[in-house]
């Protein structure tokens, strides 16, 4: 049974979004996606700066097997991304909510990922998938 | 009936183990009013005696004593070994290599070509080849548009003096994602691109550079270049492999190389049979590798760590990406780039220097003896490589029409592809030419523009 | 070991050289600036050494001249060496593609009886050769759809719907062609869900992509509707040839409803395959987009003269797809096929392949296979699902297709149509015999008992060819696509 965290959200395609304590939100992929990719091989990230609007294609996260569109889970601008992905692309399978996060963003309303899955929600959704 | 083995008692048993009375059977899913007549059109089979009596006629109907054609396709001496070795069963009949463990010698193969397709242009990457040099422009198109992260366009500036089908085939293949290309014009008197071309490159996704370009003439690419880099244009060169034993590969333009380089293989060892299959080849910088389309080989490792070949990248392709393809390409010209990476084998560095410098001499001796014909001029003044264009005193179309029924065709009449060109005569001349050839070609020009002044 | 580690400093292929007495740079002097000054940087080896590398190189591949390549939707029938015999005479060889027209008659009526026949085997108006490969000529198809709808002002058709089921060329093409795509889902029996296809087209309608047989191995029974549905809606319905070979001499495109289709001449018309390339995909279209042709197409005159016809002749032609006129060599290897087989040879084609998939589905289903769809008939191929093997052996199809490779069979397609699970995808073609076919089962049955008795065998094959399995992560991350300059 794939892992999943209970202090952040996820949207139903797998990624998941943090709000941390300055107010920006940290987005990556679930344990249940990269465990679906296999092993990742390299991912393609938005430049810093970019203004982004929820549901937008911003990062590409591609495996042998597939390449997957990742999407800003709500509004904001691109604040930072996570370059050490580019030397070791194997982070995201090995640690997906830690070393393996994407990008932060500096989301224009901190509340809206209030309107995102719950870790139940999430939970639920992956159960019916595995089926 | 040819090629299928079956008995009538392999049939019999087939049928029995399937369990139906007789083939026609098996299409009983089929609607009735959809089975189709006889064709009307296919005549009865013949044999391959008289199959190849027949072909051998319809070649010889075709066939020419001395061509000084070139225009994109251009006549090299091949090799013998390069089609004994390609016309192996082994290399004809394989199929994609996506069973990698079962396809080395293919794999390792086409990772051969894509080293030696990097050194000769000075690039990072090639890719395992696409269908011809046009498509393989339009391809380079699409992708600078993709990543071109400065100049965020759909606008490519294109060098007047390109290929004109390679122009046509671009226009067909990208107008439909929404591209617009601008052409810059070239000087009347050098056939290459005018002054300054920064303010047009303003916003543009990419300059396509051709060199040599259409009429054989040598651009200032070092400059047109640098000015692209200046614009945040991306640089695609459209080149030919021969001559870049010669001049400067893509790599080393400028101060910082071109971004995408392309051509036509067809040189490199693919006869000219009227026009392909022949190969586009693809190279560029290593940071848009990813945006490269086609299938790439990569080198790896197998279970017991011995080095291995493999199709890599494949996630961008169009069986696994489908609508989000880099391209909806799934072939590669793995026969055509068999014989170029054997060709380019057996001529090494200095075979194929000499192919090409006894091109360029050639051509420069053409011209000269030509232009002591009264009236004929070499219409832009400039270097070339291994084609030039001649002015002649007449229509040129009509002196083709002559000298051919001489049977030698001396080149392209450019009338149908250059507003304003009637009088003029591509002329391509290859390492194939010898003195005596070149002597012919002056003398019977000379002829048959006499006969067609004395027509007029 | 890599040509390049042949390679010598100083080592040469002299009888290649073409100039006996070398040739002097000072003939480069009027280029000036433009020369080459850095080196070439190709292998420097002698010609033996060039030819004992590459026939040693061909030996590690499979090929159909070798082995039996039961590959769904590939037909990989026997390449004849007549044709390639032809396509290679001298005179042929030689010839220019901008050659004069009277210097062109011999390749001209080859060219034009091809198009003939094409028409007649398709059903179907107007063809055009030029098309380079499959992806290309569905490229043309589906450009000329939307010319078509352009030229009469119906700018709102921006969807071109594809069956789930698809090739994943049939969504790229489209994409490439400035559509948006959407999917139609198919039933459980493999045919397109007609409920679902008559609530998704409507005005915005430009076309339908399908092929018939499908992806899934069995024939659209429904083809009709389908058609009567498009057209309807005011669409046109594209056919992707690949299958065409389960249907040749039975059934012809035109007479199902389509407009438009493509051709593979690498798989149908058995030109070959080249380890990845040559092909050729000519279009063939009905009377409504015959206008919109790619050029140059083959035009016979009255006195019988053939000619090149050209946006001239065909002025709201989409354009050209290629410098000069599509893969001449392989039209010429598809017109020799053509000629041997004749009509009769043709008829047969469709008829042989279905024989040889449906005996060897029977025979698999009785050695415990199962079938994705075993209350059809199978086409020219089928599917078998491993589904229940890798649950309860953990062997997957994968598994399954390298250790195939060990008993000298090159697998099947493997995981694809995506939608059935653990799937090979199988086609034997007509040119293969009872006695091949009975191989491949024996073969089959046996790796069936490994997976049950010695799994490992299985999951860790091949074991006997020149390589075990390769990494494929690794050549993903640690990008090595060419030989590095040495420093």
């Amino acid at each position: 049974m794939a892992e999943t965290r209970d202090n952040i959200r996820y949207l139903s395609s797998h990624e998941w979004a943090r709000l941390e304590a300055d107010g920006t939100v940290t987005v990556g992929i679930s344990d249940h996606a990269q465990d679906a990719l296999g092993d990742v091989v390299f991912v393609e990230l938005p430049e810093v700066g970019r203004t982004v609007q929820a549901g937008e294609e911003v990062a590409v996260v591609e495996s042998v097997k597939a390449a997957s569109d990742i999407y800003a889970p709500v509004a904001g601008t691109i604040l930072v991304c996570n370059d050490a992905l580019d030397s070791a692309p194997e982070t995201v399978n090995e640690a997906p909510f830690e070393g393996g996060w994407f990008f932060k963003l500096q989301p224009v309303d901190g509340n809206a990922l209030n309107e995102l899955l719950t870790p139940e929600d999430y939970r639920a959704l992956c159960a019916a998938d595995d089926h | 009936m040819p090629f299928i083995p079956h008995t009538a008692l392999d049939e019999q048993e087939m049928l029995g183990a399937i369990g139906v009375p007789n083939i026609d059977a098996l299409f009983d899913e089929i609607p009735e009013n959809l089975r189709a007549a006889s064709l009307t059109e296919v005549p009865a089979g013949i044999s391959e005696m008289a199959l190849q009596r027949l072909m051998d006629q319809r070649a010889r109907i075709d066939e020419v004593d001395l061509s000084f054609l070139g225009a994109g396709a251009y006549e090299h001496h091949i090799p013998a070994a390069v089609w004994d070795l390609v016309g192996r069963g082994e290399f004809m009949t394989a199929y994609t290599p996506y069973q990698a463990e079962a396809s080395q010698g293919t794999l390792q193969l086409i990772y051969e070509f894509q080293t030696m397709m990097t050194r000769l242009t000075a690039m990072d990457v090639a890719n395992a080849s696409v269908y011809d040099g046009a498509t393989a422009l339009a391809e380079a198109m699409l992708m600078a548009v993709r990543a071109n992260k400065t100049n965020k366009s759909n606008r490519i500036v294109v060098a007047g003096n390109l290929n004109p089908n390679y122009h046509a085939v671009c226009q067909t293949i990208v107008k439909n994602q929404g591209l617009i290309l601008d052409v810059l014009d070239y000087d009347p008197n050098t056939g290459c691109l005018l002054g300054s071309v920064e303010a047009a490159l303003d916003d543009a996704a990419a300059l396509v550079i051709s060199y040599p370009n259409f009429f054989g003439g040598l651009d200032d690419v070092d400059y047109l270049t640098d000015q692209a880099a200046s614009a945040g244009a991306l640089v695609i060169g459209v080149v030919n492999p021969t001559a870049l034993a010669l001049i400067k590969p893509p790599g080393e333009w400028g101060a910082r190389g071109a971004d995408i380089a392309v051509g036509e293989g067809q040189p490199l060892g693919i006869p000219l049979a009227s026009g392909g299959p022949y190969l586009g080849f693809m190279c560029c910088r290593q940071q848009f590798v990813r945006q490269m389309p086609g299938r790439i080989i990569g080198r790896t490792v197998d279970q017991t760590g011995q080095p291995g070949y493999t199709l890599t990248l494949q996630a961008r392709e169009q069986h696994i990406r489908r609508g989000k393809a880099t391209s909806n390409i799934c072939t590669n010209q793995g026969l055509l780039v068999t014989a170029a990476t054997i060709y380019m084998s057996l001529l090494g560095n200095e075979g194929l220097r000499q192919v090409a410098l006894t091109a360029h001499s050639g051509m420069n001796a053409l011209t000269e003896l030509a232009c002591q014909i009264d009236g004929v001029t070499a219409r832009f003044s400039g270097p070339v490589f291994h084609e030039r264009v001649l002015a002649l005193p007449v229509d040129a179309s009509l002196v083709v029409e002559k000298m051919a029924a001489h049977g030698v065709l001396p080149g392209l009449a450019l009338g149908d592809w250059v507003t304003g060109m009637d009088h003029c005569l591509l002329v391509n001349v290859t390492e194939t030419k010898t003195a005596a050839d070149i002597d012919q070609f002056a003398r019977l020009l000379a002829e048959m523009i006499e006969e067609v002044k004395a027509t007029c | 070991m890599l040509i390049y580690e042949h390679s010598r400093p100083g080592r040469m292929a002299r009888a290649q050289y073409v100039a006996a007495e070398g040739v002097s740079s000072e003939l480069a002097n009027d280029l000036g600036a433009h020369v080459r000054l850095s080196a070439l940087g190709l292998p420097e080896v002698s010609e033996l050494e060039v030819v004992r590398h590459y026939t040693n190189l061909s030996s590690k591949n499979f090929a159909i001249d070798k082995q039996f390549y039961p590959l769904g939707s590939c037909t990989m029938k026997y390449n004849p060496r007549g044709a390639h015999a032809v396509a290679s005479i001298p005179g042929f060889l030689k010839r220019h593609p901008l050659a004069p027209l009277a210097n062109s008659q011999g390749y001209l009526s080859c060219a034009y009886e091809l198009q003939n026949y094409l028409k007649d085997v398709t059903g179907m108006q107007a063809v055009s050769l030029t098309p380079m490969a499959g992806a290309q000529g569905e490229f043309a198809g589906v450009a000329m759809i939307r010319a078509y709808h352009q030229k009469r002002g119906d700018n709102e058709r921006v969807e071109i719907l594809v069956p789930e089921a698809a090739h994943g060329t049939n969504p790229a093409t489209a994409v490439m062609c400035g559509f948006v795509v959407r999917e139609i889902p198919v039933t459980k029996e493999g045919d397109v869900d007609l409920e679902a296809l008559k609530a998704a087209v409507g005005p915005r309608t430009a076309g339908l992509m399908m092929t018939n047989p499908s992806t899934c191995g069995v024939f659209e029974r429904q083809v009709q509707e389908i058609a009567e549905t498009v057209h309807e809606a005011g669409g046109l319905l594209y056919y992707d040839g690949a299958n065409l070979n389960a249907i040749l001499g039975k059934v012809r495109p035109g007479d199902m409803g389509f407009d438009v289709l493509h051709m593979n001449l690498h798989k149908t018309f058995a030109t070959p395959h080249g380890g990845g390339g040559p092909g050729s995909g000519p279009v063939g279209v009905g009377a409504r987009l015959a206008p919109f042709l790619p050029t140059p197409t083959v035009g016979r005159d009255e006195d019988g003269t053939y000619r090149w016809l050209d946006q001239n002749d065909i002025p709201d032609t989409i354009g050209r797809l290629s410098s000069f006129m599509g893969n001449a060599g392989i039209l010429l290897r598809a017109y020799a096929y053509a000629r041997l087989l004749g009509a009769e040879g043709m008829n047969r084609v469709g008829a042989y392949a279905t024989l040889n998939a449906n005996y060897l589905a029977t025979s698999l289903e009785k050695a415990g296979y199962t079938l994705a769809y075993p209350g059809r008939r199978a086409t020219h191929e089928f599917i078998v699902t491993l589904s229940s093997e890798a649950k309860h052996q953990q062997v997957t199809a994968m598994d399954f297709a390298k250790r195939l490779l060990d008993y000298g069979y090159h697998a099947p397609t493997t995981y694809f149509p995506l939608l059935v699970p653990e799937c090979l995808l199988i086609e034997p073609t007509e040119t293969e015999s009872k006695a091949e076919i009975d191989g491949f089962v024996a073969a089959m049955t046996q790796i069936r008992q490994e997976a049950m008795t010695d799994p490992t065998l299985v999951t860790t094959a091949p074991h006997t060819l020149p390589v075990t399995r390769l990494d494929d992560v690794k050549a993903a991350r640690d990008l090595d696509l060419a030989v590095k300059v040495n420093a």
